[in-house]
């Protein structure tokens, strides 16, 4: 994947944004670049960007999380100086919270976003989320977010998957309903993700990533 | 079985009361579990069902006590603080014969506590949250299929004994994410038909039916208690339910419930795996307790070890259980810090696994 100096990553709850966020950060800092990821949720306060720190530091990535999630404030603060660090050089992922509730929290920023020419800001779909089965619901949450984070989505990130129980097959199955809501938003499909193993050989924009998000007693007994 | 779909634990007990048949919702956000209320928010009309935010947990839980009452399906969902405010009114439905599902989604406590995962209010559930001499069913999934699963247990419990269930679940279930599939069959809404004790309007056509819980004669009170402990007698006979995992040749046997019972099987498969007599044993029902399922997975071991989010308190009745017929060691983290598998295997070798 090439990536613009700025990607915003949107997206229903649960479609699997921070997972890819995560991987496409690693994956800039991988390619040398300097790259910042910047937590923007509000919303969720488990299952986060900012509790890969450790992963990111490894990695030479820095972290901006608003003053929320275990913390003591009770009330998210966005105190994130995201000028600076665009001003700074280097590459951004902004992971946003989830749904047009989410997005909220994008608004703040939306005046510099939209003034910034390299940026792309890409929506995050899963066919096999409840709730955006449709194509059609899945747009309608897409046109939710955008006026409620005053940004225009340009590229769809068909990230659907089953969790730990994700095969070829479970991608494979996902491809039309990407191709129709690339259709219905007319916004290019810019990778179809799939977990190591889990590739299906037709996907446009294949993408391989890493299950970075995942439940503790998955963890190895070290 | 139906596609399955990615879902969070919220979302699936949301769904599955929907699909339950549950008419109404009455709910006050808390983290958590307010993703429930969320997802019932924008489902709830769409089936014809109703719901509500009330201006706050007491509120919301006398509501479900007038909406029982009238034989409706109907749930209240919360988190450890707002249970405790729920408390008087699921006393008082208790008292009333009434039947409904209530959702805890535990996080720590005391006080307002955090937000992150426990299992530190299990003496609250089980013994019957509010006043008084009473028992409410409380069922504790360990999967979010088992969420989806046990909301509609707890429906069909509570019908048959008149009596509130419980689904106990922690913040860790709530929002993690994991595929679910529900039947087909279409979602139909609850009513009073087969209730002929509800408060819905006699139309003329019979005695009115009374809903109370005062009964200021003592023997009265008294009988009503009485009868509902004969009751108690029959769901404790008939409704248990335990899942054991190589139980049976297991030196230390691992007793968890909840997301709790899945770090302890991690680290059961790591103990086999390293040669270690370990099994896991897993109550679904903390009421009734599974004690014969209990008894009989313990029975060749030489030790217990009970793990929970907690200081130690599901142990209490794991020892009253096996009548403290086997040393039972406990391990737990609390506060929202959840045990890692590698630590309870650490407590197994410890407590002589190796040999």
């Amino acid at each position: 994947m090439n990536y613009s100096r700025l990607t915003v990553v949107t997206g229903h709850y649960g479609s699997g944004k921070t997972n890819f966020s995560v991987n496409i950060a690693l994956d800039i800092a991988a390619k040398g670049h300097k790259c910042t990821v910047i937590d923007l949720d509000i919303v969720n306060p488990y299952f986060r960007t900012a509790d890969f720190g450790k992963l990111f530091e490894e990695h030479g990535i820095a972290v901006h999380a608003p003053v929320y999630a275990n913390t003591n404030l009770d009330i998210p603060s966005l105190n994130i100086p995201l000028e600076s660090i665009l001003a700074d050089g280097g590459y951004v992922v902004i992971d946003v919270g989830g749904d047009d509730e989410g997005a909220k929290a994008l608004g703040r920023f939306a005046p510099l976003i939209n003034g910034f020419a390299d940026k792309e800001m890409l929506y995050v779909i899963n066919k096999y989320r409840y709730l955006t089965k449709e194509p059609a619901e899945a747009v309608q949450v897409m046109r939710e977010i955008e006026f409620s984070g005053g940004i225009a989505c340009t590229g769809i990130v068909n990230n659907s998957n089953l969790g730990a129980e994700t095969t070829p097959l479970t991608i494979r199955e996902s491809l039309p309903f990407a191709e129709e809501v690339s259709k219905l938003t007319g916004l290019p499909i810019r990778a179809t993700c799939a977990a190591e193993g889990a590739e299906a050989d037709n996907a446009p924009e294949l993408y391989t990533v890493k299950r970075y998000v995942h439940n503790v007693w998955e963890d190895e007994c070290q | 079985m139906a596609e399955k779909s990615l879902m969070k634990g919220n979302e699936a007990l949301a769904e599955a009361a929907l699909r339950a048949g549950c008419k109404c919702f009455f709910g006050y956000p808390i983290t958590p579990q307010t993703e429930i209320a969320a997802y019932l928010s924008k489902r709830m009309p769409k089936v014809g069902g109703v719901f509500l935010q009330a201006e706050s947990e007491v509120a919301a839980i006398n509501m479900v006590y007038g909406c029982a009452g009238s034989g409706i399906r109907c749930m209240t969902s919360s988190s450890s603080p707002g249970i405790s405010l729920k408390s008087e009114g699921i006393s008082y439905i208790a008292g009333a014969d009434l039947p409904c599902v209530i959702i805890d989604v535990m996080r720590g406590g005391p006080g307002l506590g955090g937000i992150q995962p426990s299992q530190a209010d299990y003496y609250q559930i089980t013994k019957g949250v509010g006043h008084g001499d009473y028992n409410i069913i409380v069922l504790a999934p360990s999967t979010v299929q088992e969420m989806a699963d046990c909301v509609t247990r707890a429906f069909d419990l509570a019908d048959k004994y008149r009596m509130p269930a419980v689904v106990l679940a922690d913040g860790l279930l709530g929002q993690m994410m994991e595929p679910v599939a529900f039947d087909d069959a279409e979602i139909v809404m609850s009513d009073a038909s087969k209730k002929p004790w509800a408060a819905n309007g006699h139309g003329n056509k019979r005695q009115h039916n009374i809903i109370n819980s005062l009964y200021l004669q003592a023997p009265e009170l008294e009988r009503t208690i009485r009868e509902r402990y004969e009751r108690y007698a029959e769901i404790e006979k008939n409704e248990t339910k335990a899942v054991a995992d190589y139980c049976d040749d297991a030196d230390i046997v691992v007793v968890a419930y909840g997301s709790t019972a899945r770090l302890a099987k991690s680290a059961v498969d790591e103990a086999r795996k390293q040669g270690i007599k370990a099994g896991a044993f897993r109550p679904v029902t903390l009421y009734p307790f599974p004690k014969n399922e209990l008894n009989d997975a313990v029975k060749n071991a030489k030790k217990v070890l009970v793990v929970e989010m907690s200081m130690g308190q599901m142990v209490d009745d794991v020892k009253l259980a096996i009548n403290c017929s086997k040393p039972v060691e406990f391990y737990g983290r609390t506060g929202g810090v959840i045990p890692a598998p590698a630590e309870i295997l650490a407590k197994i070798k410890e407590m002589g696994g190796n040999d």
